[in-house]
């Protein structure tokens, strides 16, 4: 028997050999940029070369006839370079201008929206969901695809105050990350215990280490070794359920969504931001999620209106504050609003600045 | 003869809309008469209409990988099973993904991105998405058996397996210099001599938890690095702005002065910026954060200086356990020139890691330590100088003993002296 083949480790790819040439060639001697029309973005290097970016929408999880189909059209109607923003946007690399209005048509017609760039809202960065994750309370790439339908005209426009990046996470370790919006599973509702398999499954220290509020102790069940949540002081977090999955957390009724305000990683203007829960209890109702875009769409809807150029979610909040924030949206404000994590006290206004 | 398609009436309400559609793209597999993935995918497809129904989840996780290496796939295994105990779904009872990390900064050619589709279609279930958060190529979808002529064949083509479970982490960066004016570092090099010089601790995971790289080539930060890396570089310059003053002068003609006031000048985060009579602009650069905020809404009059370099922040992290971190100044500017510089980033990078998985509890991340035994010891422990933009603000509670003051602040002069 012949030797097994090793792995060449070799790393991350060097970027150069699949990189437009008029982007190797001006590689860090570029200008400025304008944009042209929403979509497009349009570059000029110190040595006068331009090249222009066809940004679409994908659905991120893609068959390879979609890829192909992608491809077809790089070739076709660009120069066959392409690369992905960090939203799983595809961006089509031209050389020349008058290879845009083509693609975009040709893009327009196999129903890839064009846009996605500036004040647009963007493509929602997203998770793996009931797809493929093994601890998910919802879906991703549905929710992300019904979202979309919802905000595809927001999508390819440039008609929000500023930039807007949606995020959704499947469960609160929050994969998705901070957004100006953020749609993540809340669980309501202790984990439900399956004492025969615990001792088992699961490594019971490194599970009771796992608990940010110290609420599961190890127990004997039924004469079994095996793990018990102080019901009082659980968090429902979900925490233990990786590690321990006979912890199952995930509840068809009981595991909810909420939606989380003002998370901006950018530098520009304030400092990187987190999102702050703005509503909760609402359904987790596949296959088009209707309550949760609605409470978004209001929420997309307010902020436009009443923000000025250039706010973020989290300027606007901060020039308006979260009562008016409330009042303007029509959310109800609850005692769940008002943090007891640690640290709190600095989220509490300790002072006589009152809005009426 | 290919399996027939179970009925899916919740998921094939996903397929309508103007956005596209994964749901299409699935049936378009599971429709391809005599392709390999053909019953897995009708049978992914059956699952996931199940999960629409149950609102819950039904894979579970495992051990596969490939030889040589301890993580980098994701391995998952069917838990909907019928009465006799048997995957109700069989040709799906095995859906594993291969994390495959892309060329930094994700550029692709057409004729690339074609032969990675041919090895998932010989190999797997035929999709791929375009990139999971980690920032990795998922390649969603393989039976056991295929894991290994799958990696072997995108390994051949120079592409190499991620990071996954406690262990350095496939590392992001910006599209950078190769197309934004607005760069301030070689991102992909950064990136590339990171993660390259840990690939021992990516592929043969041993740390308390993950690690993650990402770097972004300016303040705007579009690889969300302060927010999520454990260690995020940033693109800076330390010496004055640029500022084209006949262009200032044409954006305050173009879009009147009242525009330029309100979304420019006011919306400075330290006032540093001034708009004369003249209608040229006064910088006050010494007070300037390097927000950004004016070189993005005036492209063609601002840009960062010349004297470029990185500031290094550590520490960043999602919400388990104790909550979700920002990462913190560590280096407030580092150059970044010479390969000596490069080599030198490295060494901060490894004096981390090393400190990391010396002292870090399990399932711990760096930014859930350094809160645990506080920025100083984690500074001293990885040879770092304190700064004062390090902080906000220094402390406000008095219960701490400064019992060598003395020769704390005379450390402070001297390195004060020698800069």
């Amino acid at each position: 028997m012949s030797a097994p083949r090793m792995p060449i480790e070799s790393g991350v790819p060097e970027p150069f050999q699949y990189m437009h040439p008029v982007m190797q060639k001006n590689f860090g001697q570029w200008k400025y940029h304008d944009r042209p029309r929403p979509g497009v973005l349009h570059h000029v290097a110190k040595s006068g070369d331009q090249i222009w970016t066809v940004r679409a929408g994908t659905q991120r999880q893609m068959d390879v006839y979609t890829i192909r189909k992608l491809c077809d059209l790089a070739d076709k109607f660009g120069d066959g370079f392409v690369r992905f923003t960090i939203r799983s946007n595809i961006e089509f690399l031209l050389g020349d201008e008058s290879k845009v209005a083509p693609l975009i048509q040709a893009l327009g017609k196999e129903g890839f929206p064009v846009g996605g760039t500036g004040n647009s809202v963007t493509m929602i960065a997203h998770t793996q969901g009931w797809l493929h994750c093994d601890i998910p309370g919802t879906d991703a790439s549905g929710v992300v695809k019904a979202l979309m339908d919802e905000l595809h005209e927001e999508f390819i426009r440039e008609e929000m105050p500023n930039r807007v990046h949606i995020t959704t996470s499947c469960c609160q370790i929050n994969c998705g990350g901070q957004g100006d919006i953020a749609i993540n599973i809340q669980h309501t509702k202790p984990p439900k215990i399956n004492h025969d398999l615990v001792a088992n499954v699961c490594e019971r220290p490194s599970v009771v280490a796992r608990c940010p509020v110290a609420a599961i102790r190890p127990a004997m069940v039924n004469g079994k070794p095996s793990l018990e949540v102080d019901e009082k002081k659980c968090v429902c977090c979900g925490a233990c359920f990786p590690p321990c999955p006979p912890m199952q957390i995930n509840d068809p009724e009981h595991s909810k969504l909420a939606i989380w305000v003002g998370g901006n990683h950018s530098n520009a203007r304030s400092k990187p931001s987190f999102q702050k829960l703005v509503a909760a209890g609402i359904p987790n109702n596949p296959p088009r999620w209707p309550e949760a875009a609605a409470v978004i769409k209001k929420i997309l809807a307010t902020y436009k209106k009443d923000a000025k150029d250039w706010e973020r979610m989290n300027d606007w909040i901060d020039r308006i504050g979260w009562s008016r924030f409330f009042e303007l949206t029509e959310l109800p404000f609850t005692k769940f609003h008002i943090d007891n994590w640690r640290g709190a006290r600095r989220s509490l206004n300790a002072s006589a600045h009152i809005r009426f | 003869m290919a399996k027939p398609m179970h009925p899916t009436p919740r998921i094939d309400q996903l397929e309508s809309g103007p956005w596209p559609s994964f749901i299409t793209g699935l049936k378009r597999l599971a429709n391809d008469d005599g392709k390999p993935y053909q019953d897995m995918v009708v049978d992914l497809l059956g699952q996931l209409e199940t999960s629409y129904e149950t609102r819950k989840g039904y894979w579970k996780g495992g051990t596969v990988g490939v030889i040589g290496y301890g993580g980098g796939v994701i391995p998952r295994f069917t838990e909907l099973l019928d009465e006799d105990k048997k995957p109700k779904f069989p040709a799906a009872a095995e859906f594993h993904t291969l994390r495959i990390m892309p060329p930094a900064g994700m550029h692709y050619t057409t004729d690339i991105l074609r032969k990675m589709c041919d090895v998932w279609e010989r190999h797997g279930s035929g999709l791929i998405a375009f990139h999971g958060q980690s920032g990795d190529i998922m390649f969603q979808g393989a039976k056991t058996e295929n894991v290994q002529p799958a990696f072997d064949e995108f390994n051949e083509m120079g592409f190499d397996l991620g990071g996954a479970g406690p262990a350095v982490r496939t590392g992001m960066s910006c599209v950078g210099a190769a197309r934004c004016e607005q760069s301030c570092a070689n991102e992909q090099k950064i990136h590339r001599m990171l993660v390259n010089n840990f690939l021992d601790d990516m592929h043969r995971p041993a740390l308390p938890y993950k690690f993650k790289f990402k770097v972004s080539g300016c303040p705007n930060d579009c690889m969300n690095a302060i927010e999520r890396a454990d260690m995020a570089v940033i693109g800076t310059w330390r010496d004055d702005m640029k500022v084209d003053q006949a262009e200032v002068k044409n954006y305050v003609a173009s879009m009147g002065r009242k525009k330029i006031i309100d979304n420019v000048i006011t919306r400075c985060p330290t006032n540093a910026l001034s708009l004369n009579d003249d209608d040229t602009l006064t910088v006050d650069n010494r007070n300037c954060v390097r927000c950004m905020h004016c070189i993005n809404a005036m492209t063609k009059a601002l840009s960062p200086g010349d004297d470029k370099g990185v500031t290094v922040l550590m520490g960043g992290k999602r919400t388990l356990k104790i909550g979700d971190l920002m990462g913190t100044v560590v280096i407030p500017f580092k150059k970044l020139e010479t390969e000596e510089d490069y080599e030198s980033l490295v060494e901060v990078a490894q004096n981390a890691i090393d400190f990391f998985a010396e002292n870090a509890l399990e399932h711990e991340r760096t930014g859930e330590m350094i809160e645990r035994i506080g920025l100083v010891n984690f500074l001293e422990g990885i040879g770092l100088e304190v700064d004062p933009n390090m902080i906000s603000e220094p402390r406000q509670s008095s219960y701490i003993r400064m019992d060598d003051w003395d020769e704390e602040a005379a450390k402070w002069f001297e390195r004060k002296a020698a800069a």
